[in-house]
């Protein structure tokens, strides 16, 4: 378990790092699975604590279970949860059915960009994985965003010895991203040594479905999978060369290029 | 359930068109290491684009690096092959991208250097061999790729093993294996060529199962950086990575450069089933002391007896990323572990051609992509290392604006003229042996923080004047202050000495002077014995305590080095004390 202690441990200096530069942070909580073991590890960093604000961007067509699980996490651990949502759009009628790009676009990007706009958050800590889908592959671990909030993947600063880019013009923003080192089967390893609550979503509870991904509950489907344990997961994650992002629609022609560049996380 | 796997990083580098993507590409698609459809996409992409499908495309996220052909940015890839997880680092070749290859390769653990074998060894070929050395990257495996291009011939891949292993020599670096590859026909990628019978070696992929994991630093003398202290609940801990060595519950930590000490009372962890005894090097770790001294950020712990170097001097060899040239006398921000401290060039010594490793004549300036030789003067002393003892204190940052745009590493540490007395403080304090009463406390008590206010200037210019002024406005105003005048010294303390022995006259000064800072006592001090290097001494010996510097003089003119604040002989004495009393609740001293 030698690769976890190196991971969490790189994971705990990003996150500390992060809390000693920047002076109006949040971390995004999409309820998943990596947002819950970035969480995990905002606990380690801080010995138990969660003193960084957790955003989540609820568009309304999230599964219900995960609010449910979102609520008794954030009272059990005692955290600051701050709910976004784009009530304009779902108010004009929003929906997946307008368009899948449209309807992200709307209510996780925009929803997103209201949050951080309201709150002048200057750092804004994200879940994202290299290994989940080619462009998150070329994040660094504190990217910057411009004004914008567009990221130019063209242009990055260089990010060398754990020396990362705190310092920011003002109506910037960095995001960092403490698990892009970390694999979909490294994130069941880790909930596995740390017995870390998740979701049951992502375990099949006998109908042989089970979530591999979470997003909102029209646009994800749930794969074939026995899978009941966390165990059993990991198992059937080595041997497995779909996608984890398969039952993820909004990946499908280049769809994420185009989100993230505008902003997406 | 299956064991985890080991995770074992490698960057790919090597000039631009010379293969570096369909080699990757390559790799991955002979290892079935790809997702299930990848390849058919691709392929289906580029019949749609109506371009010939080609490996190198499997790993372009990006639509404008298949466009302009080039790799733009370090991208991280993963795969699994016998008993290792791997992450590839695929850093571009294209010179105007070496801030990104510098991303990649910094974090790497191995690396695969890639050379065309039409093209031979470029200049960009030597400066990626020179960058990797820079980088501390020791172990390389060369591909001398396209060798389909040259008929597969032995001669051609001999001739460039012995150019670049000759170039790689003189940087201490020695390939474990050179291949002769054809990434684009499988060539000793993943399985062996039946092309080139004349080669017995390994593939590429055996290769890779031969790079070891790097010892981790355990056996170094400790360095843990301090890189916050938290509060949250009654514990004060202080958190930081042991960059180097081992601690233990029990050990006698230095945080220098302040020199503090104190005794580890606990290690602290968040849902771990045990209690923590020691930490090894690399782990991110937290404790919690005996003493609530004051010790902040930049600040390293070590083990008294290997306690880092202190010092604002030092050469280095950097690399320069930034579009504005570097200037002697630039100033920037360096970055060193978690200390930030204000940086000036104080001298470039030299511009090292990667090509011929020599070193250009007195250069001007350092322009992007250049490395440099240069001499760095920090404005406080810091804590840091040889690179050579110790490559994470000893590996530094440089920031210019709101980026980092170089980097470099520590050759050798000055020592200036005040090293001795620095020393001399450094044991001392070490060995102190305090009293019940903690230094908090006193401030707590008084309502201010010691400090030491230094008046300079020449004889009869109003020093004495000011300085007894001020020691009565701040003692009216219920501080503990005290006006120590080296003249009080001579028939005491040092009475033992001739004129002769001014320095040893300073040392004792600032011996005292530290003892009633450490007695909570702001000290006024003023005297015409002392010149500006004994104030340099002083400033040694009674570190790391605020120093405020107040020259006075009969008429404007140039002002000694450190001088914070400047007044004439005629000017207001209350408004001067005003200033300097404004200047110490500035610095800190007063609240």
């Amino acid at each position: 378990m030698k690769h976890l202690e190196e991971l969490e441990d790189k994971s705990v200096y990003i996150l500390r790092e992060a809390y000693k530069n920047f002076d109006n942070l949040c971390m995004l909580w999409s309820i998943g699975k990596d947002s819950t073991v970035l969480l995990w590890l905002m606990r380690k960093a801080f010995f138990g604590h969660a003193p960084i604000p957790l955003v989540h961007i609820d568009t309304s067509y999230k599964i219900k279970e995960m609010i449910e699980y979102r609520d008794r996490l954030a009272r059990d651990w005692d955290l600051t949860l701050v709910v976004g949502q784009n009530k304009e759009a779902l108010e004009a009628g929003m929906a997946p059915e307008r368009g899948r790009m449209e309807c992200c676009t709307a209510l996780k990007t925009r929803g997103l960009q209201q949050v951080l706009d309201e709150k002048r958050y200057n750092g804004v800590i994200v879940g994202v994985r290299s290994d989940e889908e080619g462009t998150r592959a070329k994040e660094r671990y504190f990217s910057p965003r411009d004004k914008n909030n567009d990221w130019d993947f063209r242009d990055q600063p260089p990010e060398l010895w754990d020396q990362f880019k705190t310092r920011f013009e003002p109506g910037t923003h960095v995001r960092i991203h403490p698990l892009l080192d970390w694999t979909e089967i490294n994130i069941w390893e880790y909930i596995k040594k740390e017995d870390i609550p998740v979701i049951p979503l992502y375990f099949d509870r006998g109908e042989g479905l089970r979530y591999r991904s979470l997003g909102c509950a029209p646009c994800t489907t749930p794969i074939r999978s026995t899978a009941k344990t966390v165990d059993e997961i990991i198992t059937e994650l080595r041997s497995t060369k779909v996608a984890e992002r398969s039952g993820r629609a909004q990946d499908a022609d280049r769809g994420m290029e185009k989100l993230r560049k505008d902003g997406y996380m | 359930m299956e064991t985890a796997k080991e995770h074992f990083q490698i960057v790919f580098v090597g000039h631009v068109d010379h293969g570096k993507s369909t080699l990757l590409g390559r790799l991955y698609a002979d290892t079935d290491s790809l997702p299930v459809g990848h390849l058919d996409k691709v392929r289906d992409i580029c019949a749609r684009q109506g371009k010939v499908f080609e490996y190198a495309f499997l790993f372009d996220a990006f639509l404008e690096e298949q466009e302009q052909g080039i790799t733009i940015d370090t991208a991280r890839t993963f795969f699994s092959w016998g008993e290792r997880q791997y992450i590839i680092i695929d850093a571009p070749g294209h010179k105007e991208f070496l801030k990104n290859m510098i991303s990649g390769a910094a974090r790497a653990e191995a690396a695969v250097l890639i050379i065309d074998a039409g093209e031979g060894i470029q200049e960009q070929s030597k400066r990626h061999g020179y960058l990797l050395s820079l980088l501390g990257i020791r172990q390389v495996v060369v591909v001398v790729n396209k060798m389909d291009l040259v008929g597969y011939s032995e001669e051609a891949f001999r001739a460039i093993e012995k150019e670049y292993r000759a170039f790689l020599a003189q940087l201490r670096l020695e390939p474990q294996y050179f291949i002769p590859a054809s990434a684009r026909n499988g060539d000793n990628v993943a399985a062996t060529s039946t092309a080139m019978p004349w080669y017995r070696g390994h593939t590429l992929l055996e290769s890779l199962a031969h790079f070891v994991k790097l010892p981790a630093r355990t056996d170094l003398p400790l360095r843990i950086p301090v890189q916050d202290i938290y509060k949250f609940d009654p514990r004060r801990i202080i958190a930081g990575r042991v960059e180097a060595g081992t601690f233990s519950v029990g050990d006698t930590l230095v945080f220098s450069p302040s020199n503090k000490t104190a005794v580890v009372k606990s290690i602290e962890a968040f849902n771990v089933p045990n209690v923590i005894h020691s930490v090894p090097a690399g782990r991110s770790a937290g404790f919690t002391l005996d003493e609530q001294i004051f010790v902040e950020r930049g600040e390293v712990a070590s083990h008294k007896d290997a306690a880092p170097e202190v010092s604002d001097r030092f050469r280095a060899n950097i690399f320069w990323m930034g579009k504005n040239p570097v200037l002697t006398g630039g100033r920037y921000l360096l970055r060193i572990a978690t200390t930030e401290v204000e940086m000036e060039v104080e001298a470039i010594l030299g511009i090292i051609d990667a090509s011929t490793l020599g070193r250009g004549e007195s250069p001007q300036r350092i322009e992007k992509n250049d490395v440099a030789e240069v001499i760095i003067r920090t404005r406080r002393p810091i804590a840091l290392d040889r690179y050579a003892d110790i490559d994470t204190t000893g590996r530094f940052v440089i920031i210019e604006g709101y980026d980092i745009q170089g980097g470099g590493i520590v050759m050798e540490v000055f020592k200036d003229e005040q090293e001795p007395f620095r020393a001399e403080a450094r044991r001392r304090d070490f060995e102190w042996r305090r009293g019940e009463i903690h230094l908090d406390e006193r401030v707590q008590r008084n309502g201010h923080y010691p400090g030491i206010v230094l008046f300079t200037g020449e004889k009869g210019s109003g020093k004495a004047r000011l300085a007894r002024h001020l020691e009565r406005r701040l003692f009216n105003g219920g501080k503990q202050v005290y006006l120590l005048d080296g003249k009080n010294l001579q028939y005491g303390l040092g009475t033992d000495l001739s004129g002769s022995d001014k320095e040893e006259m300073v040392r004792r000064f600032g011996e005292v002077a530290q003892i009633l800072l450490r007695a909570g006592q702001i000290v006024v001090s003023t005297t015409n014995t002392f010149a500006l290097a004994d104030h340099q001494i002083i400033r040694a010996l009674v570190h790391p305590h605020t120093v405020i510097t107040v020259h006075m003089s009969f008429v404007e003119g140039a002002l000694p080095d450190n001088t914070d604040l400047h007044f004439l002989e005629s000017d207001d004495l209350k408004a001067a004390a005003k200033t300097i009393m404004e200047l110490m609740e500035e610095k800190n001293i007063l609240l």
